[in-house]
């Protein structure tokens, strides 16, 4: 197994290898990102702030097919460590490509998403529901798309067998943005009572 | 690298994971809001375990990580109920309702 990159990748004081706690430390971070926003989206609605029916107007379909997108990505990426960690590293590639792939696909069906809102008039600034819609789903399309950059940076590193264990790192990170719009789906496309 | 252990079976998870996305894309279909509630977040809380304990494979995971998830998710409690009067409680003589009022918005820009 390749071992190369810098010590602290590989050093391990506290039992877990400190680039794989460096990730979990992110992601709890990212908990309070991502959370706070989701908190305040939540107590608003159980206030009954106007706005909030337009849930309504947000397509279930797209959002559904999005989720599968997410999900089956995870699974791509999970296969891809699977795969280096049996030194498989033109498997390993594939599935990392299918991962970055399934992440257009994502980012497509958002713009297209996008596109139809604004054309309708629904901006970021016509109610706070719509404020919510577009940070939430934006920033979470913004970390979708800095996956798939580290995600192809760390496909040809493992082509030259440097750094396997960055698939592991990047896989981690993966779900966790799948993990948010597992909540983001039934909160802005299904909850809308 | 990590350690050795047995991986799970990954397709038949995400199997699991999409039979719960129709689930939760049909409960709203029977038009009954609290079975909705239940469909979706419920059903949100379990695929969001299925992926963190496999995919993510904190079920192999040093304890350390679950406390330091479990630790961000109760401060995250203590922002929701910190910040919840703020959003839910709407009356006092400080209070206004930039909402309904737009003007308080350019009042303090």
């Amino acid at each position: 197994m390749s071992m190369h990159g810098p010590i602290a990748t590989h050093r391990s004081a506290t039992g877990v290898p400190t680039g794989r706690l460096g990730t979990w430390w992110l992601l709890a971070s990212e908990i309070f990102i991502f959370g706070g926003l989701i908190a305040c989206f939540i107590l608003f609605k159980l206030n009954g702030t106007p706005g909030f029916e337009d849930a309504s107007l947000t397509s279930v379909t797209a959002g559904a097919v999005n989720t599968f997108v997410l999900l089956t990505s995870s699974l791509s990426i999970v296969l891809a460590h699977a795969a280096i960690e049996k030194g498989d590293q033109n498997k390993s590639f594939t599935y990392i490509w299918y991962t970055i792939g399934a992440g257009l696909v994502f980012l497509g069906i958002k713009t297209y998403e996008y596109t139809g809102k604004i054309l309708h008039g629904h901006t970021i600034t016509e109610n706070l529901f719509w404020s919510f819609y577009y940070t939430m789903t934006g920033l979470h399309a913004l970390h979708v798309i800095g996956g798939m950059v580290i995600m192809a940076l760390i496909s040809f590193d493992i082509r030259k067998g440097y750094n396997y264990q960055r698939v592991e790192l990047i896989g981690i990170y993966w779900h966790f943005v799948d993990l948010i719009w597992i909540f983001l789906f039934p909160l802005l496309y299904i909850a809308n009572f | 690298m990590s350690e050795a252990y047995a991986h799970p079976n990954y397709v038949k998870i995400w199997f699991w994971l999409v039979v719960l996305l129709l689930i939760s894309v049909a409960g709203p279909m029977l038009e009954i809001p609290a079975l909705t509630i239940i469909t979706a977040f419920g059903i949100a809380v379990i695929k969001a375990f299925l992926v963190a304990a496999n995919f993510m494979h904190l079920k192999f995971e040093k304890q350390i990580i679950s406390f330091l998830l479990i630790l961000a998710l109760c401060l995250l409690g203590v922002f929701f109920f910190g910040v919840a009067p703020d959003i839910m409680m709407t009356d006092g003589d400080q209070w206004i309702d930039c909402i309904a009022d737009k003007s308080c918005v350019e009042q303090r820009l």
